[in-house]
């Protein structure tokens, strides 16, 4: 018996506990809740049950992210073992609501004036691999995720593949990288294996700095191990022994979840010295950014880890040889890492099955914006936006229009309205001007100015360049000065024209991946809404039509 | 060989513990640099030119890189913050949303743009870069918490409430405080 069986079998055991139950009550305890409170909620669960000497029957837990995140705090009610009340979901749950909730639970009914259906296509259209266990496992206990299978693939990896194996299996899925370029992951992989050394650093990029997305954040609120197994098994795959989570600051919930996930996994050995009793040693520690935008870039990433000022360098040499402290490094996305142990669980063959021909598996997006539903959906890749918007999303707040998609945050461009049955994966994207990006999906209405977006966005990089290439950091202080003049009114078609060679030259000639797109916002709305920027021009054609695309 | 210990805190403030505590974790490496500056700035609210370098020292660090990376990363400030912090949520959601009027909001009535303080040091107000509550644009965290769906009017409430639960004076002076109107 090796030590995971013997782990699985305690796991086991708690989860048999469970089994007793006959309704397992779930408070979803993710930042957009609790920030409305429902730890609060969660607490008043457990003192009215344990009240009523209910505890024997209901079990009360804190999970992670249910994903409609609109209408949080949201409470599931599971049956276990009483079958009477079929699932239920509650939302804009309060305090003062649990004692009738509770009462309702007692006597089999349903209290309606909280409940949100749940076959709406919200929940019926997901296709959950990354997300599977957020909102259905306790992300701070780490049985509840060796319940879940969490750990296995790792374990069987270390007992039975040999680190050559994982990178094959990683390149058969079809795996791309989820932080936006979409680099085939077991490409990158291999890369690093091969590279000579014997000092191999893992790490993984939880800067998610686009402004509308949370989907790194509430990955690890939700499922932090999952993470760190997908870490683990990246490591043995390369022969690296040490690893490092680069986490933002500015998500304190999701550190805490992440040290509390750290400590258990090093208590289980499942990280530390010989883990499971194997010849495999591998540790991770967290490193937390100081928001700045750019350390999303993956040099200027290392940097910061480094504690320096985390300004990019020109590449090559690329990390997978010359990377942190000059070793050997793979650098990879929180939900590149989350899909890794899925794959190695239910084969590369049924990852590749889900999905297109070029994107491989599912992809995670933040909704928000002008949408009903805000919140986090997973989808498989080669859905087309109308599915995304209208179904899931359940389109615009009444009495507006769709204008256009946001994707990609500030390196992203807009996808207008009329492109809405695109598919989305990583190459019909870029065709459309915009790209996969990290997975922030804004939706924008009629009622939006498209030039102040641009100018948004604009203001956005020129506040974020690190300064140390001259295009990037003197040239969007110029095109927001631009965008800015056009905006109040009070330029001209020479400035327009102006900031469109300035455009040019800033997408050419930047040094990183952050100035070379800074451009984007202000090309990708200027094609298509071209009549919104005549219209503020001083000798502007008002009226005219939105160039041909 | 790294013998850092006989180097003294600035003061025998209780709080320089933490920060030792977090170097030392650390063996005192110049790459915790940032650990340890988010160590100074959780125990004391800010990093002044002591704490700088004295952890340049510590860590043996020039002082000229301390500052650079103090001054680079946003999240960290040189100046000390107001007692309360206003921080409005500048995401994309947020922004769509009106997180701008929020922010003329808190100018009309206290007279400070983001990154001041009221001459009374009452209230901060700054601009974060999304705060991934994006389900509740636009977002303020106020003094920590996180309130959602502001309205212009509604924050002005808020921020009241805030400061005068400290029993504290009224908004500052120099600016009259218009009625809250709806925009």
């Amino acid at each position: 018996m090796t030590l995971y069986d013997d782990l699985r079998s305690m796991a086991d055991t708690e989860h048999e506990k469970e089994r007793r139950y006959g309704y397992c009550l779930r408070v979803c305890t993710a930042a957009a809740c609790v920030s409305q409170h429902s730890d609060s909620i969660k607490k008043a669960f457990d003192a009215e049950v344990k009240a009523r000497g209910l505890d024997e029957q209901i079990q009360v837990k804190g999970v992670g992210c249910m994903g409609l995140c609109a209408a949080g705090p949201l409470v599931m009610i599971d049956p276990v073992r009483d079958n009477t009340l079929g699932p239920t979901l509650y939302e804009k749950v309060t305090v003062e609501d649990v004692p009738e909730i509770v009462d309702a639970l007692a006597q089999k009914q349903v209290v309606e004036r909280l409940e949100r259906k749940m076959d709406i296509p919200f929940f019926q259209r997901q296709v959950r691999i990354v997300l599977e266990n957020s909102g259905i496992i306790d992300p701070e206990n780490v049985d509840d995720y060796i319940a879940a299978d969490g750990y296995q693939a790792f374990s069987h990896a270390l007992t039975s593949m040999s680190p050559a194996d994982v990178v094959k299996e990683i390149t058969a899925s079809g795996l791309r990288g989820r932080g936006g370029g979409g680099y085939p992951t077991g490409l990158k992989w291999s890369t690093v294996a091969k590279a000579s050394g014997d000092v191999k650093y893992v790490i993984c990029n939880a800067d998610e700095g686009d402004p509308g997305a949370f989907m790194d954040r509430s990955v690890l609120e939700s499922d932090p191990h999952r993470v760190l197994e997908g870490m683990c098994i990246a490591a043995y795959a390369i022969g690296a022994s040490k690893g490092y989570v680069y986490v933002r600051a500015e998500y304190p919930l999701a550190i805490d979840r992440l040290k509390t996930a750290l400590k258990q996994a090093k208590r289980k050995n499942l990280l530390g010295h010989s883990i499971l009793n194997t010849e495999f040693d591998f540790d991770i520690e967290i490193r937390l950014g100081a928001g700045a935008f750019v350390c999303g870039e993956e040099t200027a990433l290392m940097a910061s880890v480094e504690g320096r000022r985390g300004q990019p360098r020109p590449r090559p040499p690329y990390p997978s040889d010359h990377g942190l402290w000059g070793k050997p490094t793979l650098v990879n996305n929180v939900e590149s890492y989350a899909n890794v142990a899925t794959i190695l669980r239910k084969g590369a063959d049924w990852f590749a099955g889900i999905g297109t021909e070029k994107s491989k598996g599912t992809k995670v997006f933040a909704l928000a914006g002008q949408i009903e539903n805000t919140g986090l959906i997973e989808v498989p890749m080669g859905v087309t936006l109308r599915e995304i918007v209208y179904d899931i999303g359940g389109g615009t707040p009444q009495g507006t229009e769709l204008k256009a998609i946001q994707t990609g945050g500030p390196s992203g461009g807009c996808i207008p309205a009329d492109l809405i049955d695109l598919p989305v994966d990583y190459e019909s994207l870029v065709k459309a001007g915009s790209f996969m990006g990290s997975g922030g999906m804004i939706i924008i209405d009629n009622t939006a100015d498209m030039v102040n977006v641009a100018k948004y966005f604009m203001d956005f990089c020129k506040s974020e360049s690190c300064g140390k290439c001259i295009p990037c950091r003197v040239g969007t202080a110029h095109m927001y000065n631009l965008i800015d003049k056009i905006d109040r009114g009070q330029a001209t078609h020479a400035d327009l024209d102006l900031l469109l060679s300035l455009c040019d030259l800033v997408a050419n000639t930047s040094l990183c991946g952050l100035g070379k797109a800074s451009p984007n916002a202000i090309l990708s709305t200027l094609r298509v809404f071209r009549n919104e920027y005549e219209a503020k021009l001083l000798d502007g054609h008002v009226g005219a039509q939105p160039e041909a695309k | 060989m790294r013998n850092q210990t006989n180097i003294a805190a600035p003061s025998d403030d209780k709080r320089w513990k933490l920060v030792e505590a977090t170097m030392r974790r650390n063996g005192y490496r110049p790459d915790a640099l940032i650990e340890t500056l988010h160590t100074v700035q959780e125990s004391f609210g800010y990093l002044d030119d002591e704490s700088l370098q004295y952890v340049a020292r510590k860590l043996r660090v020039a002082s000229s890189q301390v500052y650079g990376v103090a001054t680079f990363y946003h999240f960290f400030t040189l100046k000390p913050q107001g007692k309360h912090v206003c921080a409005v949520c500048t995401g994309t959601a947020c922004y769509i949303k009106g997180a701008e009027k929020l922010i003329e909001e808190v100018h009309d009535n206290y007279g400070i743009t983001p990154g001041q303080t009221t001459p009374d040091g009452e209230l901060s107000l700054v601009t974060v870069r999304c705060v991934g509550a994006c389900g509740l644009a636009p977002a303020v965290v106020l003094d920590g918490e996180t309130h959602g769906n502001m309205k212009p009017g509604q924050m002005s409430k808020e921020l009241e409430t805030a400061i005068n639960k400290t029993g504290s004076a009224e908004p500052v002076s120099h600016t009259a405080i218009p009625e809250v109107m709806p925009q």
